[in-house]
């Protein structure tokens, strides 16, 4: 006689699918290949890790203030600490500094409100309206100096952290408006705007940064008159803005591409016109859709910026490599490259995560 | 010729042309703007970098210096430029700076067609050999069958296999792009030897984890003299920067050195009296004031106390003197006679 079959409908599930076990079951080990990849993984972790552990932190040197210091064997982090506010500000004036903190400070509370969610967006528009118009020219004076009682501070002197974030943040708020623009006159009915927006983009597109930065710096003091220079830091700004402005243009203009017909025949039965129907109803959307596109390009241009070392401007990278080639600090180039490779990762990485976020945000139904 | 080399040697001519109409112009407007523009490398152990403080300092630095002692009495009024290699004869050319101090090598090309002046020999280099002293090696003619590790695409990686082929001796060239994998390399030993510019394999060796364990050569298979630079058409000029240097040799040569020129200024010897301006009218003559080269020396230093602090025993990178010894003392520093 058979038992009778009784239901065990408390009882847990196997312990191979739950807890650490099940979650290592699940993501490691859930086929031979995936075994085979993740003790591979393990292997070259074992390998790998201990060594730049001792390197970096273990046997690394801290304290002191000159190579003697740096005896351990270890990275000799005295080698940055020494140079870090040289690697900030460059070669900004001691006494000067100041200015580039608040400077600093000022952008960092006057965006602040952008951030956060209980703000009105129309007042966010305004004040983000006011810091793109406004910021500058305070951020301007206040590092160039020479008004309102400001010693003047040559832009030869602006280096370090300072010039890439003056170079990526000009380059960046700069392109933006103009790819959009470009972008608009790509797609425009009139022929000779289109041509001239094609013609730029492609011609900026066609050519590496680095030829770019290289023909302002090299070539184009040939052609002016003897004597007269415009500044170096300002011909590389204005390379980088054009440059990343065709780049922006043709991500706009993907974004552009990918709103449907009928959101413009509505706004044409509204009867709005062509600036109306671009900013109150294609271009809100375009941009939403293209935000990783934009910010992409963000991230590249902020890394590109280090290659206005070609052009003997000093920014992070080229101040580190010059700090490299001081005898009393000969061969710790390892660590410098290592302290710029972190603060351009912490830089791409947050404006990666801001990018997500705002997404997230914006986030109204459009995506599948 | 290829187009673009044809279209800067026209704007260089231009430009040579346009300096020729107002020659000693330079002068007036240095001393006009009250400091001397002066281009030097981004970053080059020994011959010009930035310290952590934002100073310059170097052989070629130095050199800046002087002239700016020369003409204004104060060797602190010069601006700096640092400028790469690719930039610095547009960045003369172009007036950007007055004078280029950056490790350049006087060839005859760049005295032409390049319109520039070279104004004298800071620093005689040359491509030599560094190498693990457990080699054994004693002369560069021993490197028969050698790993080389050298810099890509320069005239230093066409001075060696050049140096192999004359001297018949099988070579297996390394290119690295930057200094610092070669040293790794030959520190790893994926090389026998590290080949550079002199004055850069000093540099090279500090990187080293035992610097002691290795040894310069003493061959020397290419001429690279070294001097600071000057436009065509400015004379006046151009003999200033050039007769600086030559003080400081003299001054070397005399015994007058940073710490005792004013003693000095009582010697009996008409030489250094000329020198100091004790004596003559020397000053007048450049259209500076009487006592130039004294500021000079006073302010900078003689060539050997320039060499030593910056170069030699007296800096890390601990540079024999060499070549660069007064003629008096085997070297090649030698200069006219102020008189």
């Amino acid at each position: 006689m058979a038992e009778p079959r009784v239901p065990h409908s408390n009882l847990p599930p196997p312990a191979s699918t739950v807890g650490v076990v099940g979650w290592l079951r699940r993501n490691l080990l859930s086929s031979p290949l995936n075994v085979v990849l993740t003790l591979l993984a393990v292997y070259l972790l074992l390998v790998a890790l201990p060594p730049l552990l001792r390197w970096a932190f273990l046997d690394a040197s801290w304290s002191g203030d000159n190579r003697a210091a740096c005896r351990s064997g270890g990275a000799c982090w005295v080698f940055i600490r020494v140079h870090f506010d040289q690697f900030m500000y460059g070669f900004y004036p001691d006494g000067q500094r100041w200015r580039v903190n608040t400077a600093v400070l000022l952008l960092v509370l006057g965006a602040a409100p952008l951030f956060v969610r209980a703000v009105s967006s129309q007042f966010k528009v305004r004040l983000g309206l006011g810091l793109l118009i406004v910021y500058p020219c305070v951020a301007f004076v206040l590092l160039k100096g020479g008004m309102i009682g400001l010693p003047v501070v040559d832009t030869s002197q602006w280096g370090g952290l300072l010039l890439t974030l003056v170079i990526a943040g000009v380059g960046m708020t700069a392109a933006l408006p103009l790819g959009v623009l470009l972008a608009l006159g790509r797609r425009s009915r009139l022929p000779a705007i289109q041509t001239l927006c094609v013609t730029f983009i492609e011609f900026w597109r066609g050519v590496p940064l680095i030829t770019v930065l290289f023909m302002s710096s090299v070539m184009l003091p040939l052609f002016l008159p003897a004597g007269m220079n415009f500044d170096k830091l300002l011909r590389a700004l204005i390379g980088v803005t054009l440059f990343q402005a065709a780049y922006m243009a043709e991500v706009v203009r993907g974004g552009l591409q990918a709103i449907p017909k009928g959101q413009f025949e509505a706004a044409a039965a509204l009867g709005l016109g062509y600036w109306k129907t671009m900013g109150l109803i294609v271009l809100p959307q375009a941009l939403k859709l293209v935000i990783p596109g934009i910010v992409n390009t963000f991230i590249a241009l902020f890394k590109d910026t280090s290659l206005v070392l070609i052009i003997g401007l000093f920014d992070l990278m080229n101040i580190v490599h010059n700090a490299t080639t001081n005898p009393e600090w000969l061969g710790f180039s390892t660590e410098g490259y290592v302290f710029a490779a972190a603060v351009y990762w912490l830089f791409c990485f947050g404006m990666s995560r801001y990018s997500q976020n705002l997404e997230k945000h914006l986030h109204t139904g459009h995506k599948r | 010729m290829n187009p673009l080399k044809t279209l800067t040697a026209a704007a260089v001519l231009l430009l040579a042309a346009s300096g020729l109409a107002q020659a000693g112009a330079a002068l007036n407007a240095i001393k006009e703007r009250g400091f001397i523009k002066c281009g030097v490398s981004d970053g080059l152990p020994g011959f010009s970098y930035a310290d952590e403080k934002g100073n310059y300092n170097g052989i070629d630095v130095d050199v800046c210096r002087a002239v700016a002692a020369a003409v204004f009495g104060d060797a602190g009024k010069v601006k700096f430029t640092p400028l790469t290699a690719k930039e610095r004869l547009t960045a003369l050319q172009s007036g950007e700076i007055d004078v280029l101090s950056r490790n350049t090598t006087w060839t005859s090309s760049r005295d032409s067609a390049q319109g520039m002046n070279f104004t004298g020999v800071t620093y005689y280099d040359g491509q030599g050999f560094l190498v693990n002293k457990k080699l054994g090696v004693k002369s560069a003619k021993q490197l028969d069958g050698a790993t080389v590790c050298v810099q890509a695409g320069t005239t230093t990686e066409l001075n060696l296999s050049d140096y192999f082929r004359a001297n018949k001796m099988k070579l297996t060239p390394i290119s690295y792009d930057k200094s610092d994998e070669s040293a790794k390399s030959l520190e790893a030993g994926r090389c026998d030897v590290l080949t550079s510019d002199q004055s850069q394999l000093y540099a090279q060796r500090i990187k080293l984890a035992k610097p002691d364990e290795y040894v310069v050569l003493p061959e020397v298979i290419s001429k690279e003299p070294l001097g600071p630079v000057v436009r065509h058409g400015d004379d006046d000029w151009f003999d200033i920067v050039k007769w600086t240097l030559f003080v400081m040799v003299n001054a070397e040569d005399l015994g007058v050195n940073s710490k005792n020129v004013e003693e000095m200024k009582k010697s009996a010897n008409p030489d250094v009296k000329r020198l100091l301006g004790v004596e003559g009218d020397k000053g007048k003559d450049f259209g500076l004031a009487n006592d130039w080269m004294a500021a000079v020396i006073k302010q900078v230093g003689n060539y050997g106390e320039v060499f030593e602090r910056n170069v030699g025993q007296g800096s890390p990178l601990k540079i024999q003197r060499g070549l660069n010894a007064l003629w008096s003392q085997g070297g090649l520093q030698y200069a006219p006679p102020v008189r």
